[in-house]
């Protein structure tokens, strides 16, 4: 026969439970060991991610089945105009490719490697309204790395922040924890964008009270935090206060990136060491492997040489 | 009463994999807080309902789970879970007694505190939002009281868990 109630409480146990969560956490903030108890934890939860992500699959597949002819066909006719247009402007990019290239080499600039992408699908938004993650479909067998750039078709999406074997969590931009060097593309102005922990908002900081800076200016990466690239668009700026009584301008920006509907995005994979200008720097252009595609550049090829 | 059914760990695990992909589900932005906490709201059930199988430990657990899913600091769901826990072994005898509206609001504490404790750690983690929309949870919670209690509790009868 048991009783009904057994024991007292556990506090004991309560205790210890308490100070070894209180420890993970103090390893995890200061980004210690704590990574492989989760990675591991992880694998085991995989499964379960995939199963929460298969109603809206299917709903993506029966959304693709149901379309209608008539919209196929405006699709593919949209499709194809707006391909026409970008391929023209590739084919500048090109000699503007070349161009670069040449005049990097004389002024001895490192060169700019093209990146390698890989295009990834998102399987899972993190419910969490404290967090702004995504999960996506490659993991450490794909040769994602932790602080790999992610990008949509508008900008720059995040960064990689956990790696298991076949999914990863990257950090949105608009995470509370999350910052990035920018620069303004119209005066190359540099500045640090933070992530607010509010959806499509970041805040540009430290910007001083004569700084040249306007809405509307768009803000790309600096490069000078080393992860992302240089030059991918971030944000807009929408609005600039200029407050007499404070130091610094409160500048506040739209990423251009959808960061709440984007399915298909790319992960950057290599990322180019662009090196400030110094003048006895040792040039590493003369080993630059771009290749350049046949068509169209024959001429500008045979002219460098 | 004599022994505990086999199966009965098996039927409490699958529970909480159900809580857990329900704590996973997105919604659409504007309805993110409305999230019930679905996961605390079972702890708490099972707690209540059976304290000599399902304690602080387990709950320690399913909260390292929660954390590695949702991607948080590792601890901080293990933190509130084993708080939470705790404070129902402590009063899980009143608990049981009291009618579901009383229930309702006793877990509508339970999971405000809950929330401020995710609310104080994210704290320390980084920025958060700075508005009190982190509260609404709790009284989405409460409000789901009832029938997660009702179901859960059929579930146990039916399966015969002790």
């Amino acid at each position: 026969m048991k009783p009904i109630f057994r024991g007292g409480l556990p506090r004991l146990s309560f205790f210890l439970l308490l100070l070894i969560a209180i420890g993970l956490l103090i390893t995890d903030l200061q980004g210690g060991s704590a990574r492989s108890v989760r990675s591991a934890v992880s694998v085991v939860l995989t499964p379960l991610q995939w199963l929460v992500d298969i109603p809206s699959k299917i709903a993506d597949k029966i959304s693709v089945v149901l379309v209608e002819r008539s919209a196929l066909i405006k699709d593919n006719n949209q499709l194809r105009s707006s391909s026409i247009v970008l391929e023209r402007k590739v084919q500048q990019m090109m000699v503007l490719r070349a161009e670069n290239i040449r005049l990097r080499e004389l002024l001895n600039a490192s060169a700019w490697v093209d990146d390698k992408v890989l295009l990834t699908e998102l399987i899972g938004v993190n419910p969490d309204p404290f967090q702004h993650q995504v999960i996506l479909d490659k993991g450490s067998e794909d040769g994602v790395f932790i602080g790999q750039p992610v990008l949509d078709a508008g900008g720059v999406m995040g960064q990689v922040v956990e790696v298991s074997l076949y999914t990863n969590r990257t950090m949105l931009v608009t995470d509370g924890r999350h910052a990035l060097p920018i620069e303004v593309v119209r005066n190359g102005m540099r500045a640090i964008a933070l992530g607010k922990g509010i959806h499509d908002e970041l805040d540009i900081t430290h910007v001083p009270d004569n700084a040249d800076i306007r809405e509307g200016d768009v803000l790309v990466t600096s490069a000078l935090g080393g992860r992302f690239p240089y030059g991918y668009p971030l944000a807009k700026v929408i609005s600039v206060e200029r407050d007499p009584g404070r130091k610094f301008m409160i500048v506040t920006a739209k990423p251009l990136a959808k960061l709440n509907n984007s399915r298909y995005v790319l992960m950057v994979g290599t990322v180019p060491e662009i090196e400030i200008l110094q003048n006895n720097q040792t040039v590493i252009g003369s080993e630059i492997n771009i290749e350049i595609p046949p068509v169209g550049l024959s001429n500008t090829t045979a002219d460098s040489q | 009463m004599s022994q505990h059914s086999p199966g009965g760990l098996l039927i409490i695990l699958g529970t909480f994999i159900v809580a857990l992909m329900l704590s996973q589900i997105p919604l659409p932005t504007i309805m993110e807080w409305w999230r019930p906490e679905f996961v605390a709201l079972f702890v708490i059930y099972w707690i209540m309902a059976l304290p000599q199988r399902f304690g602080v430990g387990s709950a320690w657990l399913i909260g390292l789970m929660l954390d590695v899913l949702k991607g948080s600091v590792l601890g901080i769901n293990a933190i509130a879970l084993t708080i939470i826990a705790y404070c129902t072994l402590l009063m899980h005898k009143r608990m049981r007694m009291y009618p579901p509206l009383q229930q309702a609001v006793v877990v509508f504490l339970l999971i405000l505190l809950n929330q401020f404790i995710f609310y104080w750690f994210q704290a320390i983690a980084g920025t958060t939002g700075g508005s009190f929309e982190f509260l609404i949870p709790a009284v989405v919670s409460a409000i789901f009281w009832p029938w997660v209690f009702v179901l859960l509790r059929s579930m146990r009868r039916t399966f015969k868990i002790s």
